[in-house]
Formats: structure tokens, sequence, C-alpha cells
């Protein structure tokens, strides 16, 4: 494997989406819904009521956010090149798939995790900063924070793979998007389940659901490499 | 029955056998089977739905064929060569496909990573320059003309030092002026001794820049030296003008060294002959002796517009 072919990929792709007002606003505007109920949550509460965040751990409802950010952006990945008329000059270098992929699912792994963990900064710090020492204690404990630290890339890395295959299969971005939100759907729900207290936050359960999902991360690169057809992909047939 | 093509190089750096493919029971080119030597320009003429498009992208081992065999750049076309025959050849497709947000230079920079070009940054200003957008590098691609944005797909190209350049209709959509500079600029490769394979609608740019042509409408019809197409297909005309009709012909004509037969159509004599450096001279020679007023003489030259016509209109 080529590493300055995968980061030509990965810088190329990286300069296509920070130019692309729609990946921008696309990416600005989707995390919003999983934020707003932790956030009003966690201003709302009161200091008297700070255990109830031991119960319902809401932080954790925005690692939806890093599910959903890489299926967003990666929509446009392959239907982007496509959409340019570029599959036919790039798959015609030397590049090879897992190479194409591996730039590709750079390109949109490291914009998602790094905004994920940005919102992260953002909400845990002003949690810190403005709530009474109580509920930022409750909220912001370390199991939490590592939750939120750990589950990031592996959501990020699933979401990025769902989207690349979808991507891959259909010539409309908006289609590709919908089509990952929809596969994303369980791995969105593990966030909301952790959330809502319906699967505890417990280090067993913690290293269980982290090992699943770095075993298909792992996975994901080889499996998307062994569906991916240079041939289909130039024909523009499914 | 396959065309051979009768030229067979010694050196050559494409050979394609027997070569098909077909999409579920769609052929879309079968047993095509020629070859191109080191330095040559060789011209695929067809019409829409040929396999033109679709040949080029199984020799480039963008899809794979069904059927017959090949050797590009001297490595047998297979899967697992795949990588290493890219590395050997450039494929300007029809579409220039440029990443419309990326400036020209940027656009290059990526492709000379992905060749692995040595020196990146001085080979893509040499590209540049080479197609005469060395002052444009900064542009987005999306702003440029289509022309422009033409030159910036063979600059892109030539930042592999292909081995063999496959040139996908380069001048489609382009008007005269900028065709014109594609042409050029395909005349400046051919001289530094680049092979190209080009498909073409437009039988004046082969005509121009091709040294051979295949012409395929799914199966190869014919393969060779437009020159040689020619005279494959066409009897060799010398045409004569008088000022007033023969009363006799065949009193001046017959005999004539060369000359197999004449008609008189639209004011004119036209007489099939052998060999008109042989003929033509005997003829003017005659019709002088006979009396006659030699308004005008020469060699009818068929085109190959009417090679191609001849050949595709049979298949349609």
């Amino acid at each position: 494997m080529s590493t300055r072919r995968v980061m030509a990929i990965f810088r190329k792709d990286m300069r296509e989406f920070r130019r692309n007002k729609q990946i921008i606003s696309t990416m600005a505007i989707s995390p919003v819904g999983f934020l707003v109920f932790p956030v009003i949550f966690l201003f709302a509460v009161p200091a008297s009521d700070a255990s109830t965040l031991y119960q319902y751990p809401v932080l954790l409802f925005t690692l939806a956010m890093a599910a959903l950010v890489p299926v967003t952006v990666g929509a446009y990945s392959i239907t982007g090149e496509r959409e340019q008329g570029t599959l036919e000059p790039v798959l015609g270098t030397p590049i090879q798939a897992g190479e194409f992929l591996l730039g590709k699912g750079l390109a949109v792994f490291v914009p998602a995790a790094a905004e994920s963990y940005l919102i992260f900064g953002v909400i845990d710090g002003l949690v810190w900063v403005l709530r009474p020492a109580a509920v930022s204690a409750a909220a912001l404990r370390p199991l939490v924070l590592l939750a939120q630290l750990i589950f990031t890339p592996l959501l990020a890395w699933m979401g990025v793979w769902i989207s690349m295959t979808i991507s891959a299969r259909v010539s409309d971005a908006r289609v590709a998007q919908q089509l990952g939100w929809l596969i994303m759907l369980p791995f969105i729900a593990l966030a909301v389940l952790f959330g809502f207290n319906v699967l505890p936050v417990t280090v067993p359960i913690g290293i269980t659901a982290g090992a699943v999902l770095a075993a298909l991360d792992a996975a994901g690169l080889r499996v998307v490499s062994a569906a991916f057809d240079r041939e289909r992909l130039v024909l523009g047939t499914r | 029955m396959a065309v051979q093509d009768p030229d067979r190089k010694a050196d050559a750096v494409v050979s394609v056998e027997g070569l098909g493919k077909t999409f579920g029971g769609k052929v879309a080119f079968a047993d095509v089977s020629f070859e191109i030597g080191r330095g040559e320009v060789f011209g695929f003429l067809g019409p829409n739905g040929a396999g033109k498009t679709t040949t080029v992208r199984t020799l480039g081992t963008l899809i794979a064929p069904t059927s017959g065999s090949a050797v590009v750049a001297g490595l047998p076309l297979t899967p697992a060569n795949g990588a290493q025959i890219r590395r050997r050849i450039a494929i300007v497709p029809e579409s220039p496909g440029l990443y419309q947000r990326l400036s020209v230079r940027e656009n290059l920079e990526c492709f000379a990573d992905l060749y692995g070009t040595p020196d990146p940054a001085e080979r893509v200003t040499r590209a540049l320059t080479a197609v005469n957008l060395a002052d444009r590098a900064d542009d987005v691609s999306g702003t440029l003309s289509k022309g422009l944005r033409q030159r910036v797909a063979l600059a892109r190209a030539l930042l592999a030092d292909p081995v063999v350049l496959f040139l996908d209709e380069p001048t489609s959509g382009l008007d005269p002026a900028a065709a014109q500079e594609v042409l050029i600029l395909i005349e400046g490769l051919r001289r530094d001794g680049v092979t190209i394979f080009l498909t073409t609608h437009r039988l004046d740019e082969a005509e121009r820049l091709c040294d051979r042509v295949a012409i395929l409408n799914t199966k190869l019809l014919m393969t060779g030296r437009p020159a040689e197409l020619r005279d494959q297909l066409f009897a060799r005309v010398v045409t004569v003008r008088l000022a007033s009709p023969l009363a006799d012909p065949a009193a001046v004509l017959a005999g004539v060294p060369g000359v197999e037969s004449w008609r008189f159509a639209d004011g004119e004599y036209q007489l099939t002959v052998t060999d008109a450096a042989v003929a033509a001279p005997a003829v003017n020679r005659a019709l002088v002796s006979a009396g006659a007023d030699v308004l005008s003489l020469g060699e009818s030259r068929h085109s190959l517009q009417d090679v191609y016509l001849e050949l595709i209109g049979d298949q349609s």
C-alpha cells in the first residue's frame, strides 16, 4: 500500500469538502437534532437533582452525532467523483482499491471525528464552567468522558465504511445520505440506549460494545475493498 | 471472421488478439485484433456505440475483457497486472474529469502523487508549460472552458510519462479553435515519440494525425494506413476535363497504358487506372495527339471519409 497515494486522495478530498458549501452546511446542521435534548437537559437539571445524571448519562446521547456526521460527509465521497466524471481518470492511475478507499475513508473520518470532539469539548466545557459542581461532576464523570473518547472514532469509522459502500452504489448524494442514516440507525440507537440508561454505562458493557465495533471497523476496509469493483464504478452500473 | 492486422509490429507496444467484451447478452466489441508499434499514432474510428470507448477502457484495465488476450505496454492484460499496466499508460477520457473545486495545479499535484511522479512540483510545471497553461495554474478548474479543461487533462496524462497514451475523443464538443489547439498538442506528442491510441469521430483529424487507423463497428472492419485502405476499397481514378467531348473515346483511350475502363459523366471522363503515375501522362499524350483541348487532368483521391462511409455503410 502506497502512503503517497492514500495521502493524495485524502488531501484532494479534504480540499474538495472544505470548498463544498453543501457539505459544510450539512455537517453543521445534521448534528443539531442530537444536541438539543442533552444540552437542554444538562442546563435545566437543578443541582439538587444532579444524581439523575448518574442514572441518565445524557451526554452519551451526543455520540449519535459521531455516527451521523461521517454518513453525511461520506455520501459525497464517491457520488461526488461520479458527478464530476473523475472516477475514470483516477481509477486509470496505478491506485489500488485499498489505497483509494483508505484515502477517502480518512478524508471522511478526520472532519467527522474532529467535529464530534469539538462539539463534545464545547458542551463538556460549558457544563464544567457554567453548571454547579454537583451537576458537572455527575455529567462529566470519567466513564462518560472515556466513552466519548473511545466510541467517537469507533462509530465514526463505522459510518465511514457504510457511507462508502452506499456511495459507490448510488448516483445521488442525498439518496446516499438517507440510506446511510437508515443503516446507521442501530449504531445511533446504541448511543441513545446508553443515554437513556437502557444499556447501563458499565465497564464490561462498554468493553463489549467497543470490541464489537472495533472488530466491525477492522473488517470494514476489507469488506469494502472486496466489494470494490472498478468496472462497475466506471460504467456507473449498480 | 476476424480482420487480421496486415502490419504486424516487431516492436509492438500494444498487441491485441481476438479481444471482446459483452455486457450480459450485448456485444460491446468482439474479435478485435491489432498491433501498435512504438511511437505510432493509431486511430480507432467508428460510429457511436461501435465499442471504441469500451476498447479503451478494456486496454486501460478499467474493465475486464470477456474474450481474447492483449499485451499493453509490454505486460499481459490480466487482473494481476492491472496496477503495473496503469503505471505505464495514461488515459484521457472524453470528458476531462477534473476536480471542479480544485485549482489546475492542485488537480495535477494529486495525479502526480497517484502516478508516483518524482519531483512532482517541477513535473507539474513542465506539464502545464507543455500545454501552454502555465499562467492558468492557479485558476479553479470549474471556471475553465471545455477546451482549456481538455488541455489540463492532457497535462495530467503527461505526468505519467506514459508508454502508451489513450485519447478518447479528445476534441469532442470543442469549438474549431479549441480543437485545433488540442490537435497541435497531439502532433507535438507524436513528434516526441509518444505512442498514441486515438479514438475519434473526426475523420479529418484521423487523416491528419494517424499513421494507421482501424475502423470498428462492434467488429473490426479494416486496419491499415489511410492510403492503403483507400487503395483496397477504391479503384484509382484519373479525371479528365476537355473543352469538348471526344467524338470516339474508344479510338483515343483504348490501348493507353494503365487505363482499364472509362466513363463520361458530368462533363468529364473518369478513367479507372492501374497506376495513375503511368496512366496520366499516357492519357495526356493520347488526348493531345487526338487534337483534344485538355482543360484539366488529375487523379481523384478518395478521402478517409469515403473509406469510412463505404465500410460503415455496408454494415448499416
